[in-house]
């Protein structure tokens, strides 16, 4: 029995929102009276992150603290239409929304401190701290809270703003299939280390390193959140997973987490990841969306890390080490490939 | 380890931001690490009734009788639904952007197509009762030769799976049983290539496995509405599905979801919800209807499987000159969102390279089997597992680095891609690179200088002369209404036929959010 290590690799790119565009989403934002801002968004949060991103571009936008910002979701009485958190859109859609509608609150709220600090709108800053000042000038100064208030009581002005994203539906040519998918895409390359046993055709992942590019990382935390999540799930869909053990005869299909393999603890490794932005020029300042796309390198790159491993193709999903095992068998042994 | 590299690109970047770019802890961490988040499971309400569908033990067969007496019988059962009861017991779902037919009831009525396919609801007290009369329920079937395989399904006298589509496959543009992809010229590609090689791959079905299953709660509300909590992924999208099946007006349901325990695309597909609400307003209470772990796991739709054949053609210095590309898209026994699917993966073609002929030929199929849905990479993960293992036998074929190959490939800003726009925002080199250096994997420095945004565009902006294949006759378009638009249809059929009728497609009407995938008109 012989346990070899190989390396395998390989690169993709993906495309950012529903295919064809067509898939709108809509954003209200609005201050209370004491300057604090409510996001309201029909989208979901499914664990990605959807309410944190979209709370720091709205407070990025309006210039105030992302304490003073709360996301509101899915309620379709007070939340505007979203068409869905699916096809890695939700940074790329609804941020651009919730930048679109905190734009035009932000609108409201520099007339009304202009209004306050007798100045005109176009020489005031927001200092991302709470308050608004003259250019040049960081004394002549005025809360957003103060502003709020004066919105409110004194001037009658709603601080609120509208938004919605829009990409424009594609048509597709029949004959040729021309069409405009996606308007950005996000990268990665990935290189996997497997070590496999040619004496049960087991395969352990041993090591993972890779570069993802996308857009900007609007939140690092939640973009390392999704790579890591998305490897352990490649891996999982490369090695272990499926409901149809012996496709297409459906027979056998598990019924419980006993039945239906996937890592444990045990079988996670080590991941090195590397973060290159290119920001998208109509990404939410540059954001672009890892959601779906961290999964898809794994599967290939550690299919081709077995071959590396022990000169063995295997072009079916997943890679069981019964499927392993029969090919090293075929081939009369392992045969291993130079070492990368 | 996450590492930003920050000096990559950074003349493109304006990094004097205060709160985007920051690791700022999630709004909802909290409550998520406490326990104390709200799901829609956490809604107890007062009187609430719960819900089980009888699924077919049969893969393909006529429902000779269903018979629910003794279920009716059974204690604490307060209401049994028939597909007779579901108002509009027809639909897509993505007739909401008006692609596609109306194929799959909430309850089958006449047939059933894969086993697991719901056939009577049972609405009781407690979670057992309902389990109990459910078991109650006879279902007389006759069985059918069923049909598990997508290239079997294609061929002349297989099974028909589903009447709305007697072939078997989705249809294109209302003419083609695939979407096409043609940019230049494979064959003339293939003769003058070092070498041709052409290679089969096969992905099985996966399921989402979400901690918390595919669930609602929906509850009779004042004045005449209904409240809805759900684990739907797409709040409206849901809403709006239940607004066509219930035919009643959006604005009747108040839809609270927002916090999901998992998705990964497959809480889109509004399973739970329809019946809950129509069981809420047949019994005037709260009713319950979440999927079992079995239940979830064999008949909540997986990501479906995908065939794939590959046939490139590639020089011996590394130029990738032709790839050709036939797919198989197992749809299950419904459509789904396969269809759409599969325009995705055409687009995709041939992965993120310019290769100068491309011809992609992409099916969405249907078998037997539960119906497929979305998942995380929808159209891609398959399709790009096959593209990357056929990158790696070519490199080896020829005898070069997978990483080089790879860089010598790819598509760099102003290269025409087989879609027929200009590729930008490039970054495929960069990710090898930096992969390559992170490995500690050598790769020369001529290929270490290549950049995405050098050296592409010029000849590489071309769209090559592609031969014309024969057109097909252009059928009577069939559009059909959607839940967006309450006008009257043209045809003087406003029903969509039932699913047994091998009949006409459902009658069209102009709709407000034109039409989709091809089946727009011009």
């Amino acid at each position: 029995m012989t346990r070899h290590r190989g390396r395998g690799m390989a690169a993709i790119n993906y495309p950012i929102g529903m295919n064809l565009g067509g898939d709108p989403s809509q954003a209200l934002v609005h201050s209370n009276p004491s300057g604090k801002f409510t996001v309201a968004l029909s989208s979901i949060d499914l664990g990605q992150g959807m309410k944190s991103v979209t709370r720091q571009i709205c407070a990025e936008t309006l210039g105030v603290p992302v304490e003073d910002v709360y996301v509101d979701t899915a309620d379709s009485d007070t939340g505007p239409h979203c068409m869905g958190s699916f096809a890695s859109r939700g940074t790329h859609r609804v941020g651009n929304a919730v930048m679109a509608a905190a734009r035009e609150a932000r609108g409201v709220m520099m007339e009304a401190a202009a209004e306050e600090l007798e100045v005109n709108a176009s020489d005031l800053e927001t200092d991302g701290r709470g308050n608004i000042h003259v250019k040049g000038a960081p004394h002549r100064s005025i809360s957003v809270k103060d502003v709020a208030i004066a919105a409110q009581f004194r001037q009658g002005k709603t601080i609120s703003g509208r938004g919605i994203f829009l990409v424009p539906l594609s048509d597709v040519d029949p004959e040729t299939g021309e069409m405009s998918p996606a308007t950005c895409y996000a990268h990665a390359c990935l290189v996997a280390e497997v070590e496999v046993d040619d004496e049960t055709g087991e395969v352990g992942v041993i090591r993972m390193d890779s570069a993802y590019e996308l857009g900007r990382a609007l939140n690092p935390r939640l973009v390392e959140q999704q790579l890591v999540g998305g490897a352990w799930m490649g891996m999982s869909h490369a090695l272990y997973e499926t409901t149809e053990p012996y496709y297409p005869d459906p027979k056998q299909g598990p019924r419980d987490f006993v039945e239906y393999l996937m890592p444990g603890p045990g079988d996670i490794c080590p991941h090195d990841i590397a973060v290159l932005e290119r920001p998208a020029p109509d990404g939410p300042f540059g954001g672009k969306g890892p959601g779906e796309m961290c999964a898809n390198p794994v599967l290939p790159a550690i299919a081709n890390a077995i071959f590396n491993a022990v000169g063995v193709r295997i072009d079916e999903l997943p890679i069981t080490p019964e499927r392993v095992l029969r090919a090293i068998k075929a081939q009369g042994g392992a045969r291993p490939q130079t070492r990368r | 380890m996450l590492e930003l590299r920050k000096d990559i690109f950074a003349d493109e970047r304006d990094d004097n931001l205060n709160e985007v770019g920051k690791g700022t802890q999630r709004q909802d961490m909290l409550g998520h690490v406490t326990g104390t988040s709200t799901y829609f499971n956490d809604h107890k309400l007062q009187g609430m009734l719960h819900l089980r569908v009888v699924r077919s033990t049969q893969p393909h067969a006529r429902l000779r009788r269903i018979d629910t007496s003794e279920a009716e019988r059974s204690e604490g059962v307060r209401r049994v639904i028939r597909g007779a009861d579901v108002p509009r017991n027809l639909n897509t779902l993505l007739s909401l952007i008006n692609f596609g037919k109306d194929d799959e009831p909430t309850l089958a009525v006449d047939k059933v197509r894969y086993r697991g396919e719901p056939i009577v609801a049972v609405v009781a007290e407690s979670p057992r009762a309902a389990a109990e009369a459910a078991a109650k329920v006879r279902i007389d079937y006759e069985t059918l030769p069923a049909v598990f395989d997508v290239e079997e399904a294609l061929k002349p006298g297989a099974p028909v799976v589903n009447e709305t589509y007697p072939k078997n496959a989705f249809t294109y543009h209302e003419r083609y049983d695939h979407q096409k992809l043609r940019f230049g010229d494979v064959e003339r590609g293939f003769a003058g290539a070092d070498h041709v090689l052409e290679q089969r791959y096969q992905m099985s079905p996966i399921e989402h496995a979400p901690v918390e299953t595919n669930g609602s709660i929906a509850a009779p509300d004042t004045n005449g509405r209904y409240v809805v909590y759900t684990s739907t992924q797409a709040l409206f999208f849901s809403l709006d599905t239940c607004a066509k099946i219930l035919d009643l007006p959006s604005n009747t349901f108040h839809f609270i979801g927002g916090t999901v325990g998992g998705g990964f695309g497959g809480k889109v597909d509004t399973l739970t919800e329809p019946l809950a609400i129509l069981a809420a307003m047949l019994t005037g209470r709260p009713v319950r209807y979440v999927l079992g772990r079995e239940e979830e796991m064999q008949f909540g739709p997986p990501r479906g499987a995908e065939r794939i054949y590959i046939k490139d053609g590639v020089m011996r210095d590394g130029r990738i000159v032709a790839r050709q590309i036939r797919g198989y898209f197992d749809s299950g026994a419904y459509t789904r969102l396969s269809s759409y699917a599969v325009v995705k993966c055409a687009a995709h073609l041939p992965g993120p390279y310019t290769i100068p002929n491309v011809h992609g030929d992409i099916y969405c199929v249907y078998t037997n089997r539960t119906p497929a849905t979305a998942m995380r990479g929808f159209g891609i993960t398959g399709m790009d597992f096959a593209l990357e293992c056929q990158m790696d036998k070519l490199a080896h074929l020829i005898g070069m680095d997978p990483m080089e190959f790879r860089i010598l490939n790819a598509y760099r800003d102003g290269d025409m891609k087989a879609h027929r726009r200009e590729a930008k925002n490039t970054a495929l080199i960069e990710c090898v690179q930096v992969a390559a250096e992170k490995a500690k994997w050598p790769i020369r420095e001529e290929f270490r200088r290549m950049s995405s945004r050098k050296d592409g565009g010029g000849a590489r902006a071309a769209v090559p002369s592609t031969p014309r294949e024969p057109a097909s006759a252009r059928p009577a378009p069939a559009q059909q209404r959607t839940s967006y638009d309450r006008r009257l249809p043209i045809s003087p059929s406003s029903e969509p036929p039932p699913p047994q009728s091998p009949a006409p497609a459902p009658a069209h009407g102009a709709t407000r959010f034109s039409s989709v995938f091809g089946t727009r008109r011009r």
